[in-house]
């Protein structure tokens, strides 16, 4: 049986409590984009903990703020990378140290050592003009004080390690002379190469094949047995964060709606959207279906944030009576067992009933 | 299948033998030190109006084959007819009325859009690049076609850095179908959206599949996600095709034991079965190189089943039952095509199996718990 990990077992929500409760805590984070249509609000209030040897899997709609969530812990927001004047607020505690407001010197220091990022776009990561070799030298040596052919054996221990055939020869091909999948291997290598104590992965193995896929999952665990590292996985496939994940957070409209142990999530999930999910996936181990089932309706506006549940003008249980909850007020995430949160308002017995007779049977 | 009985007869899109060798040069002078065997040799038809699943190991040409099919890269060699047309070394200019028929969705979008036009500008290039003028205008068009992909019209004026992974997906899927093209080559065309959207987009391609007799080949990794939208299968290892099937056959009795082995390390999306797969075949040598490829079977140096002429010779495609073609001296689920050969000393060491709680596919293991029936 699948233990009760601790990451989500923290009642507390409250905004402001000045001591880090994890390794991680991420507290009210809100990352807003002024742009000329209006103010995007890509994440709006996201609370999470991540404990040292844990593994989160954060699922949710795509665009739904997973990884502005991810940029903003690495602090790669500040840079102007994405966007003019990214609005940030609330706090990100890492290891005992705030990063929103911390000095961005600082933050480069912690980021490719004590936290690394695997991201979701592989060419948008890499330099086009480098090799792939001199990138991961590159960032070994920003941290460890060696010579260029210590890093270079490092880099091609590691391409070796994410499955790329004769690392020795392909470590001086450019990223286009890589596969996708290949690429996202090397941007694996390159997170991995100071073993961080925080890795985030960003959809890290979409590109890649199953069997290429279990292997990369391997590397992961290996890392968290050996280093005792946290890390957030953020994938669309719920194969794999059944097959990884201690918690799974579930992320709609740049808030979350439901967060718990990974086991709870997928056999008594407690939110509408995440019903949705489970339904619209095709599942190889059931009979073949003729038409997948969507979520009703378009992804919501960021900018003009339906008031009350984002969820609302999709969910097919808006009207359900709500023991007189109006429509315009906000659900807040609630626990609804230890370590299980969800932001709905329907009744928690009315929830379970709607679960287990009319969704579960379908699925 | 799909294919409708009032078409004729004759595939859409013929390949026969291609390659894509791509050199590797080394050092000051750029020598070239040998050649990257992308795509080694292929043969297959793709019909009207169906659809072609292609997968794969990563680095085995899928993406490379996509691009040759659609004329983005020159063939080193074999033959590409479309319609009936040798397009094989058309040029520029040549294929240029023929881009409108053929359309490609990139596999990584944020590659394939220029990052200083808008999502706007970038999903009307296609009816300006044409001249294409639809009804009611080329801005009303584009707005309805990110809706139908499930982006919003508030996204028109903004630039492909301002979105998300999926997003830019999308983004790539609006502009290959808004000139309503003939065939489409889609590399991981859902592999970045949430389940829901991704769901979506595989029911408009289906959709414009019924109403417009598009043709598709769909290359992806997610194997749940290919037996729902293909009819055949292509199965590639090392820049060749080792089995072409029907999707019910090949998901219920793979041949080639390479597709078994993919089958069997699919995820399945339930906590409960974690590390309880039913056999899962864990591949243990390396990745060969494509710029070395294995002699005789490129898998021989994998296979389980290997034996002496695995190594010395190539299996050919063949026929091995109506309309299953597998490259393998040793199927599985067919009669051995190289019976009382001495067993490769490699193949005892080659995998790992991985069983425990042997429960059929449909009906996964349900430990104690208040747990619905199904999920
Ligand atoms: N620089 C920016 N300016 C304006 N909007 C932005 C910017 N960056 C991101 N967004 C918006 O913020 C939202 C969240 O984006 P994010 O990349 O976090 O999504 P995601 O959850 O990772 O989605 P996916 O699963 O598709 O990758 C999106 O709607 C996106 O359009
Ligand atoms: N422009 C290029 N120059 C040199 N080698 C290349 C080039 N493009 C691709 N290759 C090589 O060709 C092989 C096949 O690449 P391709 O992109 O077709 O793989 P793929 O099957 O699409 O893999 P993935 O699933 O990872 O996307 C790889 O070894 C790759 O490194
Ligand atoms: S709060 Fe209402 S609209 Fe939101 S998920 Fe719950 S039932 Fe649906
Ligand atoms: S049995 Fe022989 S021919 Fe068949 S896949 Fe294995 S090595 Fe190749
Ligand atoms: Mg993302
Ligand atoms: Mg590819």
């Amino acid at each position: 049986m699948t233990e009760l990990s601790k990451t989500g077992a923290v009642v507390d929500e409250r905004p402001g409590t000045s001591e880090p409760r994890a390794f991680l805590d991420v507290r009210d984070l809100k990352v807003h984009f002024p742009t000329d249509d209006g103010l995007v609000k890509s994440v709006d209030g996201l609370s999470f903990q991540l404990e040292k040897g844990k593994t989160l899997g954060v699922v949710g709609e795509s665009g739904s703020g997973k990884s502005v969530t991810s940029l903003a812990i690495m602090g790669l927001h500040r840079l102007g990378a994405r966007g003019r004047h990214v609005r940030m607020s609330g706090e990100i505690w890492l290891d005992g140290k705030e990063l929103v407001n911390a000095d961005p010197d600082e933050v480069r220091r912690l980021r490719g050592r004590e936290m690394a990022m695997i991201f979701q776009d592989p060419l948008s990561a890499m330099h086009p003009y480098y090799t792939i070799g001199s990138q991961i030298v590159e960032a070994y040596r920003v941290h460890n004080k060696v010579s260029k052919q210590v890093a270079r054996r490092r880099a091609i221990e590691l391409l070796d390690r994410v499955g790329i055939p004769e690392p020795a020869k392909r470590v001086d091909a450019y990223p286009h002379e890589f596969s996708g999948g290949m690429r996202q291997r090397a941007m694996i290598a390159m997170a991995l190469v100071n073993n961080p104590e925080l890795l985030i992965a960003d959809e890290p193995t979409t590109a890649l094949d199953v069997t290429v896929q279990a292997q990369i999952l391997d590397l992961i665990r290996d890392l968290q047995k050996e280093f005792g590292s946290a890390v957030v996985i953020i994938t669309h496939d719920l194969g794999v964060v059944a097959e990884i994940a201690d918690d799974i957070l579930v992320m709609y409209g740049g808030r979350c709606v439901e967060r718990g142990p990974v086991d709870k999530l997928f056999y008594e999930p407690q939110h509408p959207y995440t019903w949705g999910l489970l339904g619209s996936m095709p599942r190889i181990d059931r009979e073949q279906t003729d038409r997948l089932i969507p979520v009703k309706g378009q992804p919501p506006s960021l900018i003009n944030v339906p008031s009350g549940c984002a969820f609302n003008p999709r969910c097919p249980y808006a009207d359900v009576p709500k023991g007189g909850i109006t429509r315009t007020e906000r659900p807040e995430l609630r626990e609804v067992a230890s370590g299980h949160f969800s932001a709905c308002h329907m009744a928690q017995e009315e929830r379970t009933r709607i679960w287990t007779e009319e969704i579960a049977p379908k699925l | 299948m799909t294919n409708e009985p009032t078409r004729t007869n004759d595939p859409l899109l013929k390949v026969e033998g291609l390659v894509k060798h791509f050199p590797i040069k080394k050092g000051l002078l750029q020598r070239q030190s040998g050649a990257v065997k992308a795509v080694d040799g292929i043969d297959f038809e793709v019909r009207r109006g169906e659809t072609l699943g292609v997968v794969g190991e990563s680095g085995c040409g899928k993406s490379t084959m996509g691009r040759l099919i659609t004329r983005l890269l020159e063939p080193s060699g074999g033959r590409i007819e479309f319609d009936g047309t040798d397009i094989t070394h058309l040029s520029t200019g040549g294929m240029r009325p023929l881009r409108r028929d053929i359309q490609m969705i990139f596999q990584d979008p944020y590659g394939s859009l220029n990052p200083r036009h808008t999502i706007g500008s970038i999903v009307s290039a296609p009816f300006r690049l044409q001249g294409v003028e639809p009804e009611g205008g080329v801005k009303k068009e584009v707005q309805g076609l990110l809706e139908r992909v499930g982006l919003s019209p508030e996204h028109y004026n903004r630039y492909p850095h301002e979105f998300s992974g999926g997003q830019r997906q999308r983004i790539g899927i609006a502009r290959a179908l808004a000139l309503k093209p003939r065939l489409v080559v889609a590399d991981e065309p859902v592999s970045a959206l949430d389940v829901s959207i991704q769901a979506q987009v595989v029911n408009l391609m289906d959709d414009l599949q019924d109403e417009l007799g598009l043709t598709y080949v769909i290359i992806a990794h997610d194997l749940s996600v290919i037996r729902h939208v293909s009819d055949r299968i292509a199965v590639m290892y090392l820049g060749k095709i080792v089995e072409l099937a029907d999707r019910t056959s090949l998901y219920q009795a793979p041949m080639h034991p390479y597709t078994k082995a993919l089958m069997s390390a699919v995820p399945v999306p339930d906590p409960r079965r974690r590390g309880a797969k039913s056999e899962r075949i864990l591949l243990k040598g390396d990745v060969p190189s494509p710029i070395a490829p294995p002699s005789g079977c490129r898998f021989h140096t994998r296979c389980w089943k290997a034996t002496e002429i695995c190594r010395a010779q190539e299996p050919p495609l063949l026929e091995l039952a109506p309309g299953r073609r597998v490259a393998c001296h040793h199927p599985e689920n067919a009669p051995d095509q190289a019976p009382g050969d001495p067993a490769l000393a490699s193949a005892g060491e080659a995998i790992e199996v991985v069983d425990a709680t042997p429960k059929t596919a449909a009906s996964p293991a349900v430990p104690e718990g208040p747990a619905p029936k199904k999920l």
